[in-house]
């Protein structure tokens, strides 16, 4: 279907669904990169008014990828719930969008009506400001070794990579993550190679860790979905299953995965039943580009490639999903003010869409952005509600060369926000003597069992 | 102001143990990070010596190949992805009108996003990774050197060349800690258009504190004999090297 207006006598005129959505994206280098963008603000400024008028229907009616042709768009079609659609179904995307700031009902009753595309349409919208109000109302609680998401919490990914994956290096920064309260959302390591014996020894480590000091937490060690099933079934002690995904099925092939794939791994894991409070053990990460990296975009923008990424990871019931938000590089979100943006919409599309979201705030060296960037983004997601963010010693992640945001970061946010950590893990922060039962380090850390515990690393033959 | 633990920094790199002013962290750890982060940012736009390299190359009986990405300059090599990706046009006719012929691996050093790590152990890398290849009976062709390129550059030199394998030796983007990593990608049939699911990846070569050039090039040359026993690479090759392979291992 083609989209035209006529403003001060010059013609606008767009393709189609898919065209006029990515005329309508906020600018970024992504877009630009794949040819997509506006060519001008006023092109941008009119894809969107255009947009505004698409009925929230017609994204049902004309797909942007054809669903024989791809396994996510089928997906997608598949499990669009009309019920859960119905209050929402005559409305435009402009109208949804005053419906979602007027409203002030439970947002999670739509969730199963929503298709990506509606909401990364909305999204482009929106301003700043009503990405984190809405989002502020969508909250999204998720179990396994304990409760993630509830209001008022803030959990954090404690993440203590290591270059050569030493056991003493990353236990080394575990330690100095737990003691500022880090580690609720999960202990994750990167590995640095996914060599088999490698990835068990740390899954090891970790079990190790949060069995003797009864850490209510999960631990995952963030190797390829295939990588995790041939070490559980060699018996390795996997709480988490870790995939990278992305909105079509031919990105995710060049993550070398596909939904059968996903489904398999799950249940493996679901059988393992290693969780207690709850048994949700998948964790997502995505982030804008990567289906444009893979070359597999189909001529979508980065933004709604990446909302539909969000329909591979609710297929799945995730613990987590991460938005990886300014990890790959310039070229796909240029600046600070890029990675900002998309940060704000990946966490607002994602929670909209009914998932337990996070953000990596990061940014690596070869872009235009700096710890002031990632300030404001952090305290912008604090206020929008986001269920986690990474915990890196320093912000300064040694293995993936990246800065993300620190232990410390954590701290500050729960203090100018008052968010706690996730209930059990806050107990067991206050038990062991390294918060004070306000919310704060205690004076008296120094003095608690789990650091002359770990002093003894050097002596350890890990 | 630092924490008690921060002996244990002789384990890692990582920020650990610095202390803390209220939540934030101390002045002398945030100055320190500002310095780290403004030499990061220096190191991106370093330029490569690129003869000087070659020279020392051809200096040990090996034969370089000097070729070029449309890249034009350090920006356009950061927001052009897709034009690291291929070699421009005398390049691609330069390797069409070469004899190659029963080329097991193609080999392809680049700075990419780190020239000091080139610089640094870019010689060291291709030494050890010859003398692997040569212990398990591999034939590698030209040493093909191009400025600016991306991985997938791989794709099409391993291609032109109708090599088994392609390996690209590449500078990973600069960290805080560290601007001197190589990264080293594989990838099996190489051709324009193989996915990122076919290559198998070693990351944080940067002796001392990452992966020495040693056992890098070991666990490079398992995986490019594993891939040509089993005819493939990437996630469906996984990584099962025993200790002490390269010893026990038979040329193929």
């Amino acid at each position: 279907m083609r989209y035209s207006t006529t403003i001060n006598g010059k013609n606008f005129s767009f393709a189609n669904l898919r065209i006029l959505m990515a005329k309508a994206s906020p600018k970024r280098a992504a877009d630009e990169l794949a040819g997509l963008a506006a060519e001008s603000e006023v092109e941008r400024a009119v894809a969107q008014q255009l947009l505004a008028k698409v009925s929230l229907r017609h994204f049902l009616e004309e797909p942007l990828i054809a669903p024989e042709d791809d396994e996510v768009s089928r997906l997608i079609l598949e499990r669009h719930n009309s019920e859960a659609f119905a209050p929402i179904a005559a409305l435009s995307v402009g109208e949804f969008r005053d419906w979602l700031l007027t409203d002030d009902s439970d947002l999670s009753a739509i969730a199963a009506g929503l298709m990506p595309e509606m909401v990364a349409a909305v999204s482009k919208i929106m301003r700043n400001q009503d990405l984190i109000a809405v989002a502020k109302r969508c909250r999204v609680v998720s179990r396994f070794r304990n409760t993630l998401g509830l209001p008022g919490r803030l959990a954090t990914r404690l993440q203590p990579n290591h270059p050569t994956d030493d056991p003493r290096g990353i236990a080394a920064s575990i330690l100095d993550g737990l003691m500022y309260g880090s580690g609720d959302a999960v202990i994750g390591i990167n590995p640095a190679t996914d060599n088999l014996d490698n990835v068990y020894t740390l899954l090891n480590l970790l079990d190790e860790i949060i069995r003797r000091h009864d850490i209510p937490t999960q631990s995952c060690v963030l190797s390829h979905v295939t990588t995790s099933m041939a070490l559980m079934q060699r018996g390795a002690p996997v709480d988490l299953v870790f995939q990278s995904i992305a909105g079509t099925e031919a990105a995710n092939r060049s993550f070398g995965i596909d939904l059968a794939m996903l489904r398999e791994a799950k249940a493996m894991a679901e059988s393992l039943n290693r969780g207690s409070v709850g048994n949700q053990m998948m964790y997502f990460e995505t982030g804008q580009g990567s289906a444009l990296s893979a070359n597999a975009h189909h001529g979508i923008d980065a933004q709604t490639c990446e909302a539909r990424a969000y329909a591979v990871a609710r297929e799945f019931s995730p613990l987590l999903v991460n938005t990886v938000v300014g990890f790959i590089g310039p070229e796909y979100l240029y600046d600070g003010k890029q990675i900002i943006r998309a940060g704000l919409e990946d966490h607002f599309c994602g929670k909209l869409l009914g998932l337990p979201m996070g953000c990596d705030i990061c940014y690596t060296n070869h872009a235009e952005a700096d710890q002031n960037d990632m300030d404001n983004l952090l305290t912008l997601l604090g206020v929008a509600g986001c269920n986690f963010i990474m915990g890196i010693p320093g912000a300064d992640d040694v293995m993936l060369a990246y800065q993300s945001t620190s232990f410390h970061d954590a701290l500050y946010l729960r203090q100018v926000l008052g968010l706690r950590p996730a209930p059990e893990f806050e107990a067991w922060l206050e038990k062991i003597g390294i918060f004070d039962g306000t919310n704060r380090l205690t004076d008296n850390r120094l003095k608690t069992t789990l650091l002359s515990d770990f002093s003894k690393l050097g002596e350890l033959q890990l | 102001m630092n924490d008690p633990w921060f002996t244990l920094k002789r384990f890692t790199q990582a920020r650990i143990g610095r202390g803390h002013s209220g939540c934030a962290t101390p002045t002398s750890a945030q100055l320190e990070f500002q310095l780290a982060h403004a030499m990061a940012r220096d190191a991106v736009h370093q330029p490569w010596q690129l003869e000087s390299f070659a020279e020392a190359i051809t200096a040990k009986g090996w034969q370089p190949l000097l070729l070029s990405t449309p890249i034009s300059d350090r920006r356009q090599y950061l927001l052009r992805p897709d034009l690291g990706r291929c070699l421009d046009h005398a390049s691609r006719q330069c390797l069409q009108t070469q004899q190659a012929s029963d080329i097991d691996v193609a080999l392809i050093i680049s700075n990419g996003l780190s020239s000091t790590a080139i610089d640094s152990h870019g010689l060291a890398l291709l030494e050890s990774v010859m003398a692997a290849y040569a212990s398990c009976s591999l034939n590698v062709g030209p040493v093909c050197l191009v400025p600016n390129a991306r991985v997938a550059l791989a794709d099409e030199i391993g291609g032109l060349l109708n090599a088994r394998l392609s390996v690209i030796i590449v500078g990973e983007r600069p960290g805080l800690s560290a601007a001197d990593s190589l990264g080293v990608y594989l990838t099996y049939l190489p051709r324009i258009g193989n996915s990122d699911a076919e290559r198998n990846c070693l990351s944080n070569i940067r002796p001392p504190q990452g992966l020495s050039c040693e056992a890098a090039a070991t666990k490079l040359a398992y995986l490019s004999t594993q891939a040509i026993q089993r005819g493939m690479s990437g996630v469906a090759l996984k990584d099962d090297m025993p200790v002490n392979w390269l010893e026990t291992t038979v040329p193929i």
